[in-house]
């Protein structure tokens, strides 16, 4: 478990750190995935394990436990906003009518690009 | 006089407030549960609802509040870098799936902003708010840097990323049962580009594929949207 969390916060720094350094555009956190997935491709080479190992280490059930529970870390940042509701009482109607509209096409949109292409180069539907 | 002292000072305390977090989200995902996990009953919508109902009845103002909650917001930095597991268990997939991925990128962001656009001016929105919802589907910290760098309001532009990510969340899973559609991750793909963060945690809770391809969306549609907007936003916005 805290071999685990070790990881996640010391790709996180390692990530923090070369975007910061480097002056990068992408943030941190996102430098640090980066490095996670190459350092995990690299420590196969150097010492095979496979998807179950993976899966039962405890880096794997750190990330599993972490993105389980996704949903509570926007609750913070969520909460924020609740006192600038009254924001919305300005242009109420025409904001809740674009975010639904928008958001009901943007789905569909995005879903129907994906799948148009695939099935354009041929790739077989997997499920 | 000692009990009310002593919320006094609880109520100044980090702990108080990351405890209530914790449990307004226990109590959000029981609720889900209960209601059998139907999209309709966010539990990131009921959890910011109870807090937020906190706050008020007790006066609190959200520094206070987040004093304490900052703990878990800051998991959001090494919850980013653990998609790293997820999408190296999935790379195969992913590296396979490079086109679909790059064709949706593109229809996906100019839709949302068009679409949002369009309607919010039919309906008569100024420039102001126009300007304050077109980077409503990328991650709110982006969004807010790209109103405020346009002449929005960040905090309009915070309320409307949140909203869009719950709505998204809620929509996904019967949108695309109603369609058919069973290729998970083009369902993901498409949350997480529609809805970042919020949506991605919802393709988590549906399907781990669903939460690679939704994550990459996201991470993705936070480049493309802020490049797309200053060149949208001339023949969108007026």
């Amino acid at each position: 478990m805290i071999r685990g969390v070790f990881l996640l916060l010391f790709f996180q720094l390692a990530g923090e750190i070369l975007a910061r350094g480097l002056s990068l555009p992408a943030p941190g956190p996102v430098v640090g995935l980066g490095l996670l997935v190459a350092a995990m491709a690299g420590w196969r080479a150097f010492r095979p394990f496979d998807d179950e190992e993976l899966a039962s280490s405890e880096l794997g059930r750190a990330a599993a436990g972490m993105l389980a529970n996704l949903s509570l870390l926007f609750v913070p940042a969520g909460v924020g906003v609740v006192q600038y509701l009254g924001l919305l009482r300005a242009e109420g109607v025409a904001l809740a009518a674009a975010l639904i509209v928008s958001t009901f096409v943007t789905l569909i949109a995005t879903v129907g690009a994906f799948l148009a292409v695939k099935r354009l180069i041929g790739l077989r539907r997997e499920v | 006089m000692i009990p009310f002292r002593l919320w006094v000072y609880l109520q100044t305390t980090p702990l108080f407030w990351l405890t209530a977090t914790l449990a307004a989200y226990i109590v959000a995902d029981r609720i889900a549960a209960a209601a059998g996990r139907h999209p309709v009953v966010n539990p990131v919508a009921i959890a910011i609802a109870l807090v937020g109902a906190l706050l008020m009845l007790t006066g609190t103002d959200y520094q206070t509040y987040f004093n304490g909650a900052q703990f878990v917001h800051f998991l959001l930095g090494p919850a980013t870098v653990a998609l790293a597991v997820p999408l190296y268990r999935n790379l195969e997939l992913v590296s396979r799936n490079l086109l679909p991925m790059a064709a949706a990128l593109a229809v996906g962001a100019v839709t949302a902003i068009v679409s949002a656009l369009v309607v919010a001016r039919a309906l008569g929105a100024p420039r102001a708010v126009l300007v304050s919802l077109a980077p409503k589907s990328v991650t709110a910290g982006v969004a807010m840097a790209v109103s405020e760098t346009l002449g929005g309001a960040p905090p309009l532009t915070a309320v409307l990323v949140i909203a869009t990510g719950i709505l998204g969340a809620i929509m996904v899973t019967p949108l695309m049962n109603a369609l058919k559609i069973r290729d998970y991750a083009a369902r993901g793909f498409a949350v997480g580009l529609a809805s970042h963060g919020i949506g991605t945690a919802r393709a988590f809770a549906v399907d781990p594929v669903a939460g690679v391809f939704a994550g990459i969306a996201m991470g993705l549609n936070a480049v493309v949207t802020p490049a797309l907007i200053p060149v949208l936003l001339p023949w969108l916005a007026g």
